[in-house]
């Protein structure tokens, strides 16, 4: 049932301008920085940093639009004999797959051309893994805000904490603990971040520690680098699913 | 048919629903009225699924409404404003409330889909049609699945008149045919004309529920809107007493 859902918003968002918007956006910029930096380890380097930025802020600011503007259709829907995980969930299932397709078209195609090896293909698969945390993000905080404006707010909260503000948390509280064995807690910090994580997953693959910064040189020599592959991936899994369960454990309750 | 037992809602300090006791039976169309945030919207709410009441029950024949989500296939709703998915086509809409609805219902109703002539429009987008023409989308949708509980909010806002008189016309046909209708409007002629009954809530309390033509034989008036004004007015007058009466119940 959830799937007759998910197939009419997909239907609605790839007739929609931002979805389109957001594939030729992703296409220009990635085929732009393979052919700045000449080799295609340092367009694909560029195209992380590009990635981990704007898929995020993009997952969040849309799906968050998108279930406002939904909103008298899924009140609709609810009205319906149909349960309230059915609803969100081919909600959220349907925007993070029309967002999905926008990436495999407009950086996986890139991807292929310049960079068709296991790092590209790891730095696809984390930045679609993203978006759907950060869509899960968005209807979590779309369901507890009653109105647009503090929805657009969390998401953007939610976008600057772990795009930007999380970092500068980790470098303080490591610099401030730097007398204590740190391994324990920088990982702990590394897994609070999904966006570190999927950092963490493409640059595991490319070797360069350089790039890894504190925690993620640390991860990898305590736990080597398939065990760290491992963790993060399952630590990523968690961040799909907590949200995605929190917020359909709110819609269920929820006076529409 | 529908029963509402001591059904309660509050949002915060505002009693929406306070202890609402009423039978609804099939053949009736019902017109809820009552002064802005009477809970008028908040009942019909709680019979949708929308709003989840904190005490009291509502069953339908018997069976309760507050748990499983499959009673709702007896139940029809057509919104106070209707907005589907903008890039929708009119046609992949009913698409996708048939599939949804697919197995849930003997027999389909497309009287309003013809009367209406939605097929002239089935291949444009929901963002492109006007405010009454996805009005009238709704009102398809509502009575697609021949439900036995049919919920009409507004249904007569934004409709042109041919519309209108389209619209009136189902409504009798159906309660004409044992259904239970529900509606609320502003444009109380409309009420007039449809509803056999008037159920009249002030601070989430039935103030009195009663045929139409009673009432009109009671008061002397012939239009449901005098009479409904003076019920306003003296209610009204009666709250105010009770006021002075009593100090401490100020409203916030």
């Amino acid at each position: 049932m959830m799937w007759r859902i998910v197939k009419y918003v997909c239907r609605d968002l790839f007739r929609g301008k931002i979805v389109l918007g957001y594939a030729a956006f992703l296409l220009l910029a990635s085929f732009g920085l393979f052919n700045l930096g000449g080799e295609p380890t340092k367009g694909l380097i560029g195209l992380l940093s590009l990635l981990l930025f704007v898929v995020p802020l993009v997952s969040l600011v849309f799906a968050t639009a998108h279930f406002y503007n939904s909103y008298e259709f899924i009140e609709l829907l609810a009205a319906q004999p149909l349960r309230r995980n059915t609803i969100l969930l081919g909600q959220i299932v349907g925007v993070s797959l029309a967002l999905s397709a926008a990436l495999l078209v407009g950086a996986g195609l890139p991807i292929v051309l310049y960079a068709a090896n296991l790092t590209g293909l790891t730095l696809l698969v984390v930045a679609l893994v993203l978006t759907f945390v950060f869509t899960a993000f968005a209807f979590l905080g779309a369901v507890i805000a009653r109105d647009k404006a503090r929805g657009i707010g969390f998401a953007l909260l939610v976008w600057f904490y772990f795009a930007l503000l999380h970092n500068g948390l980790t470098l303080y509280v490591l610099f401030l603990l730097e007398d204590y064995p740190l391994e324990g807690i920088s990982l702990t910090l590394l897994a609070l971040n999904p966006i570190d994580l999927a950092r963490l997953l493409v640059l595991l693959q490319l070797d360069v520690s350089a790039l890894m910064g504190y925690t993620g040189a640390m991860m990898q020599n305590l736990l080597g680098t398939a065990t760290g592959i491992a963790f993060a991936t399952g630590v990523l899994a968690l961040w799909i699913a907590a949200p995605l369960a929190t917020a359909l454990w709110i819609f269920r309750r929820k006076d529409l | 048919m529908l029963d509402a037992k001591n059904l309660s809602k509050s949002y915060g300090r505002l009693r929406a629903l306070d202890a609402l006791t009423v039978t609804l039976r099939q053949g009736q169309a019902v017109a809820l009225i009552g002064p802005n945030g009477a809970g008028k919207t908040t009942f019909i709410k709680c019979v949708l699924g929308l709003v989840r009441p904190d005490a009291g029950e509502l069953t339908l024949d018997g069976a309760s409404l507050l748990g499983d989500p499959a009673l709702r296939r007896r139940i029809g709703y057509m919104p106070q404003i209707g907005r589907f998915p903008d890039h929708l086509r009119v046609g992949q809409l009913f698409e996708l409330m048939r599939e949804i609805r697919r197995g849930t219902h003997d027999r389909t109703d497309e009287d309003l889909i013809k009367s209406f002539q939605i097929d002239r429009i089935a291949h444009q987008t929901a963002r492109t049609l006007s405010g009454g023409t996805r009005q009238k989308v709704s009102a398809c949708l509502a009575f697609l699945f021949d439900p036995d509980v049919l919920v009409l909010d507004e249904p007569t806002a934004g409709l042109d008149p041919v519309s209108v008189e389209i619209l009136k016309e189902k409504v009798r046909a159906e309660i004409a045919r044992g259904k239970l209708i529900l509606l609320t409007s502003h444009i109380l002629s409309d009420l007039d004309e449809i509803a056999t009954d008037v159920l009249y809530l002030i601070d989430g309390k039935a103030q009195f529920y009663r045929p139409i033509g009673e009432l009109k034989s009671a008061s002397g008036e012939t239009r449901l809107g005098r009479i409904v004004a003076e019920l306003m007015r003296a209610s009204a007058n009666a709250a105010r007493a009770t006021e002075t009466g009593s100090q401490e119940e100020t409203a916030p």
